[in-house]
């Protein structure tokens, strides 16, 4: 294709970024025509490579903390796809820059766990040392942001630090204080390490750790993640031995019988994905799995314990998924805010393809599986399974019209199964249990197990594995008890897309079927605590910025939507309703009856929830 | 996309020889749908909105267009669809046997207002034509929102002789950025940037038009529904307060410039074309011109110059 390029040229710097991903360009004079008109790679034969996107301008935000319209030009021109497609990509994710910004840049998250440990003083004390939010600070050397939900809401409040260079960092500050933050900050900036008590730790906050019962959480905190043979000793990869002696059919059946109902929030039946996949295999097919870790809901942290202290039981889950359903390929989708997963992933991968579980003649069958990791780039929308195939394909993460269905037509258009992490953590169980027996685990209607994140006004949070059939207060016992005046307000279950419960609720069982019956959802196993302190009305305006924020903004249900409900929310919290209170609210149910019945999409669908769920349970505005 | 950056149609050779035969066509498969109780009877493969008004529905709809791809973003179309959880938008979800719809119910009537709503309490909705209508039969108030609900209210951008661009009028349909593409003239100039509430179509940068791959084929003023994206001699009429449709001839003819042979429709005001469209159902243009059948027809109205040479 003939692009026409804007002037601006990539420095050597940038340069070298994109060829790190791409590799050195075939033909120079490509790029070096710099006179408007220059022929990308197609014109020389090159191969679609348009998915590679973001992994490219990942690289540019790490090399030079920003995106230059020379940087965008020169990915443009490399990977034949046309400027304004590639601007308009870029300007879709919150991690990557568009404007000259500092190399070292400080997220700090303010989003609704970490308001209940402060976070909202934390920013204030840093809007006081570093200044305005988004102006340079140090010198013209950082800049710091606040953030939605980083995902390590047992380690409340939290910070994520990124310095962008020839060798670029990125770290988390856990229980952060301005101390503990700015320490961080100045030692990242002398390419120092952040300070040890205040990384993110995993067995702290397993409170369960070393109890015998556990099954998924059974290895996490006790093997080194890093060491296959430690996996493998641990009864890792029987799993998928055991999946290839019985044949991808009886996987699929097994599967299905065991009744799993995916855990990243939508509780779809896991079998009848596999076996709409499994069915359509031809000779010629080409299907995918995808492993979805975009895990973004706030309040969720669970698919993260597992991708660093386990990551060899998400990758054999994987495999085997690929296995049953006959892909040669898998996809593994981390968000951009976990680095440490990333890290941990990426080196299980090696490890995993240097031992021949995965690559080409698995454990010396003919089964060939390669697994790529992409990184996500702060968008929430891109844990909605369409919005995640367009990202890695290199499109706006915008969520696509179903039907079809990702069964049908996902990534690249192919048939294509996307899990959870959590729920491919159990596949080897159910493998090796037999689905039946897995099936008689937990409830009829919600088999098995399940993590729960607990956090918030919680004495002992954390990551907890129970069996389903557990009431909400066994569970909130199990942590500890309430935490914070000890007094309790509200639980947030399921997340930002979840419901308020209020104490009275606390007997309900947490299944399926238990939770639907009070009009909430377990959604991806937020458990989150309020105590009397709080201010829900507060809570309630950070879910609603979330939503403004995190609408992809293609339909308008959810464009408008999202807006309105924040602004009338506003109104009705600073009592400046224009008509009455009756009026504003009866609005608001409108707004948000249209946003569930005409949002292209489960963001849109479900962000009045939590909302309405507290103002009906509350009476907050009557 | 297209491999080669070209419209297939471009791509098609001549016949030379015995042309051919065509294979024979499958008959078209006919199943039965329920539209408001009433029985329907729609080709396998066509969309709830045809099948609604090959039935005599009038469907509002917005971001459609009979020559694009639908990209069912306005949800102002949507549908009640027994057995889904959620409505479903008709210019794009394609019929099957046994489906009971519904199009006036009462959530169907108050999706459709609150995206009117939505729509008319952000952007200035006064160049579509069918706004009025719509919000009278739905019962949509946008002001219920309050003077003070975020808009996009902007200045309009004119930085090129034949076009102005006004987005505080822009819905974010995708028809633009379609017609700039894949759809038709494969350019790519622009793109939707930005997120949420804040996407907004742009060209790479925000770089102003002229710098842009712009070719000026205004195919995506073709296509705009509300008046964003208007021809420059529409925009300063409308500004003088000249501009009036009511008056205005239009006449089919067919493009002078080369041997493609698109059909135009010249539309004439006080003896002067004031904007050239192509009809959207015509075999060779799907209503997609270039810049010279779209903007070339200022030759016609320089006077003095054509005295000039008797």
């Amino acid at each position: 294709m003939e692009l026409h390029l804007t002037n601006d040229r990539a420095t050597p710097d940038e340069q070298s970024a994109v060829d790190g991903v791409l590799g050195a360009p075939k033909d120079r004079r490509v790029i070096a025509s710099g006179n408007g008109h220059g022929a990308g790679e197609d014109a020389l034969g090159g191969e679609n490579r348009r998915h590679l996107l973001l992994p490219v301008l990942h690289a540019l935000q790490a090399r030079t903390g920003w995106l230059s319209p020379g940087a965008l030009n020169y990915a443009a021109a490399r990977l034949d796809v046309p400027p304004a497609e590639v601007y308009a990509v870029a300007s879709f994710y919150d991690l990557f820059r568009l404007e000259p910004t500092p190399p070292v840049s400080l997220h700090v998250c303010d989003d609704i766990a970490c308001k209940t440990q402060g976070a909202d003083a934390l920013c204030a004390q840093l809007e006081s040392s570093l200044g305005q939010e988004g102006a340079p600070c140090m010198d013209g050397k950082a800049t710091w942001f606040r953030s939605p939900c980083l995902g390590l809401c047992d380690q409340a409040p939290v910070a994520l630090l990124r310095s962008a260079g020839k060798s670029p960092r990125e770290a988390m500050v856990a229980q952060a204080t301005a101390q503990t933050v700015l320490a961080s900050l100045q030692n990242v900036m002398e390419d120092k390490e952040v300070p040890a008590e205040s990384r993110p730790r995993i067995k702290e906050f397993l409170p369960q750790l070393g109890e015998t019962q556990l099954r998924l959480l059974r290895r996490v905190g006790q093997v080194d993640p890093t060491s296959l043979r430690e996996y493998e000793q641990t009864g890792g990869y029987a799993a998928l031995r055991r999946a290839m002696e019985m044949g991808r059919e009886k996987v699929v059946q097994e599967v299905v019988a065991s009744r799993l109902l995916g855990r990243g929030g939508a509780a779809y039946p896991t079998g009848k994905k596999w076996e709409a996949v499994l069915r359509q295999l031809r000779p010629e097919s080409v299907h995918y799995v995808v492993c979805n870790a975009d895990e973004s809901e706030p309040g969720t942290f669970k698919d993260r314990i597992f991708m660093k202290g386990d990551p060899f039981a998400v990758l054999e889950g994987l495999t085997i998924a690929g296995f049953a359903v006959g892909a040669k390929k898998g996809f593994l989708y981390i968000r951009g805010e976990y680095p440490e997963s990333f890290r941990f992933m990426s080196q299980a991968v090696a490890a995993a393809l240097g031992h021949h579980y995965l690559g080409d003649g698995i454990l010396g069958s003919s089964f060939s599986f390669d697994v790529e990791i992409r990184r996500g780039a702060g968008a929430y929308i891109c844990g909605e399974e369409t919005a995640l195939f367009n990202s890695i394909e290199g499109y706006r993460g915008e969520p696509r019209n179903k039907p079809p269905f990702p069964t049908e037509s996902g990534l690249f258009r192919r048939p294509t199964i996307v899990n959870n992490v959590e729920t491919l953590v159990n596949i080897p169980e159910i493998v090796l249990r037999g689905g039946a027996a897995y099936a008689r685990i937990g409830t009829p209607q919600s088999t098995g197990y399940r993590l729960f994140c607990l956090s918030g006004h919680v004495k002992r949070p954390g990551t907890y594995e129970v069996l389903f059939g557990m009431t909400l207060r066994q569970l909130i016992e199990l942590a500890g008890g309430v935490g914070g005046t000890g007094r309790l307000q509200a639980v947030l279950l399921g997340g930002a897309a979840g419901s308020f419960v209020s104490p009275a609720e606390l007997d309900t069982p947490l299944t399926f079927e238990g939770v639907r019956g009070i009009g909430a959802n377990l959604g991806s196993g937020v458990v989150m605590l309020f105590d009397d302190s709080v201010n829900l009305k507060d809570i309630l305006a950070r879910i609603a910025k979330f939503f403004h924020h995190e609408s992809c903004g293609q339909c308008v249900p959810c464009r408008v939507g999202t807006i309105r409900q924040e602004e009338i929310l506003a109104r009705l919290t600073g009592n400046r309703t224009d008509g009455s209170t009756e009026n504003e609210i009866a609005l608001l149910k409108e707004v948000a009856q249209a946003m569930r019945d005409a949002s292209i999409c489960g963001l849109g669908q479900t962000a009045p929830n939590a909302l309405l769920s507290a103002i009906e349970r509350w009476r907050l505005f009557a | 996309m297209n491999e080669s950056g070209l419209a297939p149609s471009a791509l098609i050779p001549v016949p030379r020889g015995p042309v051919p035969e065509v294979p024979a066509r499958q008959a078209v498969r006919m199943v039965d749908i329920s539209i408001d109780g009433k029985k329907v009877f729609a080709s396998e493969g066509s969309t709830i909105l045809e099948a609604a008004r090959q039935a005599g529905i009038d469907t509002p709809t917005l971001c459609f267009l009979e020559n694009l791809t639908p990209v069912n973003v306005c949800r102002l179309c949507v549908v009640e669809l027994e057995g889904s959880r959620v409505l479903v938008p008709a210019c794009s979800r394609k019929v099957e046997a046994g489906m009971a719809i519904r199009t006036d119910s009462e959530r169907v009537r108050l999706s459709r207002k609150m995206v009117l709503e939505f729509l008319a309490s952000s952007v200035d909705l006064s160049a579509w034509p069918e706004f009025g209508g719509y919000c009278e039969r739905y019962g949509a108030h946008p002001e219920r929102f309050g003077k003070d609900a975020l808009d996009h209210k902007q200045l309009v951008k004119i930085d090129n002789e034949l076009y102005v661009r006004d987005y505080a009028k822009c819905v974010l349909c995708y028809k633009c950025v379609q017609a700039c593409g894949v759809e038709a003239q494969f350019t790519f100039a622009i793109g939707v940037a930005g997120r949420g509430f804040d996407a907004h179509i742009s060209t790479e940068f925000e770089i102003p038009l002229p710098e842009s791959a712009c070719v000026y084929c205004g195919n995506c003023i073709g296509v705009c529904p509300t008046g964003a994206l208007m021809f420059r001699s529409e925009y300063e009429m409308r500004q003088e307060g000249r501009w009036n449709e009511a008056e205005q001839t239009k006449t089919d003819t067919i493009c002078p410039y080369c041997g493609v042979g698109c059909d135009l429709t010249v539309h004439t005001q006080d003896g002067k074309i004031v904007k050239v469209t192509s009809p959207l159902d015509h075999s060779v243009t799907h209503g997609h011109l270039c810049i010279k059948g779209r903007f070339g027809w200022q030759f016609v109205q320089i006077q003095p110059a054509l005295q000039d040479y008797r």
